[in-house]
């Protein structure tokens, strides 16, 4: 029989016409020249949110011709004009070291936490307080309502020359890496005072913890001067956001906070100028950030209710060639070669630097680079274990700061962190962390005498706290939410990153059906044995008619 | 009563049964892929696929139950006894004996009994599990908020999925029985060409020479 030509064309038609609908839309365009590519032309200043370019010469100021003696005599210059200034200053973190969290009651602040690194600033203020944004506070004397005292140079100084050493000399030991260090020019500095670049907030903020990004992981030296492959923020090639871009500043009081996360915006961009006091994607991006020109985005938009905008969008931490500490191993530390400290420097990170892997004074360390994040489903508020929190002495391990969140939760959604684990010393009897004296002059400071037992006895008497006298190491946990490296686009995580039935990056999270992820395996396998079985009929039923062919040949 | 070639297939039924398949075969292919069978598509690639071919197939779904109705065409899939044991016996038995298939095309009877009761299982049962599951499976973000709607998605990824798996099984068993005939091409034809051999009635065949004398090939 001939096929007339028209059923041809009906046939090539059906075929053809929803192919044409299939085809994806402008979506499946290669993904590489997205909205933010590099500027063109010279790198542009850093964009420090909506303050730029002032409105007077701190060069042409004879209040800041100086000379200056010391720190506080600056303070008195700007505080001159700056009227206000002290007053708002002494309420935010950076002065005050304390928060109490308005949800749990809870007292934080580095002033009283308990931390997995190098555990307590408490008592050991003379080293610590290095990063307090203040002057010479050295003990439980200082004097927090003395408005000179506050340090602007270390946010404002742009000439790079200005540093700050620790408010008291400390052991022998410790003092000589202080050594040396070329006088600052406090006029000079003072007259350079522009709006905080990152290098300044990167000061103390990239090397919490002792060095650089050993604490976050997601802020290291390498957002110096990043290029926006490293962050597409901050990225010196790009936008060159400087951190108060975001972390939006008010009367001296930042946006942001790590003990109280907003762990999902529902409120969005807001109306011009409305969103001051948050640093969250959305104040930004808005509540559907993704282009609706593709059924992928639409989707994208829709996760936004479950997985907050980091997961995606920073693939791995503590990249750009410098690594952050993971593991820390207080057990080790104290071993001296001929009664004296030293140290092992056996990890070569990305861009070449040597990393400390022991030191005499904090134990063994583990560095890693490159890392991805453990997901978890995070409400945004942190409970911390504090000094004053009691535990069962024989437990596995401690969170210092635990949180809680789940599917159920409506305020959570799906954070990468990054997972410290330490072995620490604690209160054996009592079940409690403990304050360890670390830095000081006299014969108990861990650093330079290596007594634990004495340093542990001092840290807790000082502060009138109750110690049983018998102290142990115990295994502790602290989660950081990872939200800084954020990559442009074309690198985030594409769907197959979780949704994949094996390797999925959210493998660890069982309280959610995740398609790709999860399947039933009895119905897979009833389904393959039914299209099995069917296929096995067709076989058979088949088979038998080509051996009964004759009959129905001849018939 | 006489048999001829009759068209029993308008063009909009063939453009809705071939444009049908050719979605179901994209549906089932991107579908397993995202079940995790095979990669060969991403995920992205996969759902975007997908869900294209869904929407477009409700499409063609909504204008191929309006045009059962408007038509009466509904009327072929109606479940009928009569018959029934008779096709089974032959698919089971007499086939290999050579027999003829005992069911005879009638006008307003195109498909045998078992045929229609296929179909009418796979319109009323399969179709509608598949797409209510699936329209509630793409609009999960809307009713996540719900309690225990971890464990409804659960349930609905189950029945969405159960009925691919039925839908695989009759598409294995739809194209085996092409082979079934004395060809192939004879049981594809008329899908393409619209024409078949039917058993036409006098009064039937009166009325189609008189009135619609293009439907008579």
């Amino acid at each position: 029989m001939r096929v007339p030509i028209r059923h041809v064309v009906l046939i090539l038609l059906c075929l053809i016409i929803p192919i044409l609908l299939l085809l994806p839309g402008p979506q499946a365009i290669a993904r590489d020249n997205w909205p933010t590519p590099p500027l063109p032309g010279q790198a542009r200043p850093q964009v420090s949110g909506p303050l730029q370019g002032g409105t007077a010469d701190h060069t042409k100021f004879k209040e800041l011709d100086g000379p200056f003696d010391s720190g506080p005599q600056v303070t008195r210059a700007c505080l001159a004009c700056h009227t206000e200034t002290g007053q708002h200053f002494m309420r935010n973190v950076h002065w005050t070291w304390s928060f109490v969290n308005p949800d749990t009651g809870q007292q934080l602040g580095k002033r009283y936490l308990v931390n997995n690194f190098c555990t307590n600033a408490r008592g050991n203020e003379g080293m610590c307080a290095q990063c307090h944004a203040g002057y010479g506070w050295k003990d439980e004397d200082f004097d927090f309502s003395d408005e000179t005292k506050i340090d602007c140079l270390v946010c404002h100084d742009s000439t790079g020359t200005y540093y700050k050493t620790p408010n008291t000399t400390g052991s022998p030991a410790c003092a000589v890496m202080f050594e040396g260090k070329p006088p600052i020019d406090l006029a000079a500095v003072a007259k350079s005072v522009d709006l905080p670049r990152r290098a300044n907030c990167g000061t103390c903020h990239f090397n919490g913890g002792g060095g650089d990004n050993v604490k976050h992981g997601d802020l290291s030296t390498a957002l110096k001067d990043p290029p926006r492959t490293l962050d597409v923020h901050m990225g010196a090639d790009g936008l060159n956001f400087a951190c108060t871009a975001c972390h939006l500043t008010n009367r001296h009081v930042w946006a942001g906070s790590r003990y109280q996360v907003i762990s999902k915006d529902r409120r969005g961009v807001g109306k011009p100028g409305q969103r001051p006091d948050v640093a969250t994607c959305e104040s930004c991006h808005g509540l559907a950030p993704h282009p609706v020109d593709s059924l992928a985005h639409f989707k994208l938009n829709d996760h936004i209710q479950s997985v907050a905008c980091q997961t995606c969008h920073i693939p791995t931490f503590a990249r750009g060639g410098v690594a952050t500490v993971v593991d820390w191993d207080w057990r080790t530390a104290g071993k001296t070669k001929d009664g004296v400290g030293y140290h092992e420097e056996n990890y070569i990170q990305g861009n070449g630097q040597h990393r400390y892997t022991y030191k005499s004074i904090k134990g063994n360390f583990t560095f890693a680079e490159d890392l991805v994040p453990e997901y978890r489903w995070f409400d945004g508020q942190m409970v911390y274990t504090t000094i004053d929190t009691r535990f069962d002495p024989a437990a596995e391990a401690i969170e210092i700061n635990g949180f809680k969140g789940s599917r159920a939760d409506r305020n959570a959604r799906i954070w990468p962190f990054k997972r410290m684990h330490t072995w620490q010393p604690y209160d054996k009897g009592n079940g409690t962390l403990v304050y360890t004296h670390l830095w000081g002059e006299d014969d108990a400071a861990y650093w330079g005498n290596y007594d634990m037992a004495a340093a542990i006895e001092k840290g807790m008497a000082d502060f009138g706290l109750d110690y049983s006298g018998d102290y142990g190491f115990i295994q502790t946990l602290s989660w950081w939410p990872i939200t800084h490296m954020v990559t442009p686009k074309a690198q985030a995580l594409d769907c197959g990153a979780c949704h994949r039935p094996r390797g999925s990056r959210l493998a660890g999270l069982e309280d959610i059906y995740l398609p790709g992820r999860d399947r039933n395996r009895v119905l897979d396998t009833v389904g393959l044995l039914g299209v099995g079985g069917t296929l096995s009929a067709i076989l058979l039923h088949a088979f038998v008619r080509t051996r009964t062919r004759h009959e129905e040949e001849s018939e | 009563m006489a048999t001829r070639r009759v068209r029993i297939f308008t063009l909009f039924e063939r453009f809705w049964h071939w444009s049908q398949m050719l979605l179901i075969v994209v549906l089932m292919i991107t579908g397993f892929g995202l079940h995790g069978f095979h990669g060969l598509f991403s995920f992205r690639t996969a759902v975007t696929l997908h869900t294209w071919a869904a929407v477009t197939l409700l499409v063609l779904w909504a204008f191929g139950v309006f045009w059962l109705f408007t038509t009466r065409t509904w009327r072929h899939f109606l479940p009928r006894a009569t018959g029934l044991w008779g096709v089974l016996r032959y698919y089971s038995w007499g086939i290999f004996r050579g027999e003829r298939h005992p069911y005879r095309k009638a006008y307003w009877r195109k498909h045998n009994p078992l045929q229609a009761l296929a179909y009418l299982m796979l319109k009323i049962i399969l179709f509608p599990a598949i797409w209510t599951t699936g329209l509630i499976y793409m609009f999960y973000f809307a009713w996540r908020n719900l309690p225990q709607a971890t464990e409804a998605l659960r349930m609905v990824a189950l029945v969405h999925t159960g009925a691919a798996f039925a839908i695989v099984a009759f598409v294995m068993i739809h194209v085996y029985m092409l082979t079934t005939g004395h060809s192939f091409r004879e049981h594809v034809m008329p899908m393409i060409s619209g024409f078949d051999e039917v058993d036409l009635t006098p009064e039937e065949e009166a009325y189609l020479s008189k009135d619609e004398p293009e439907l008579l090939g």
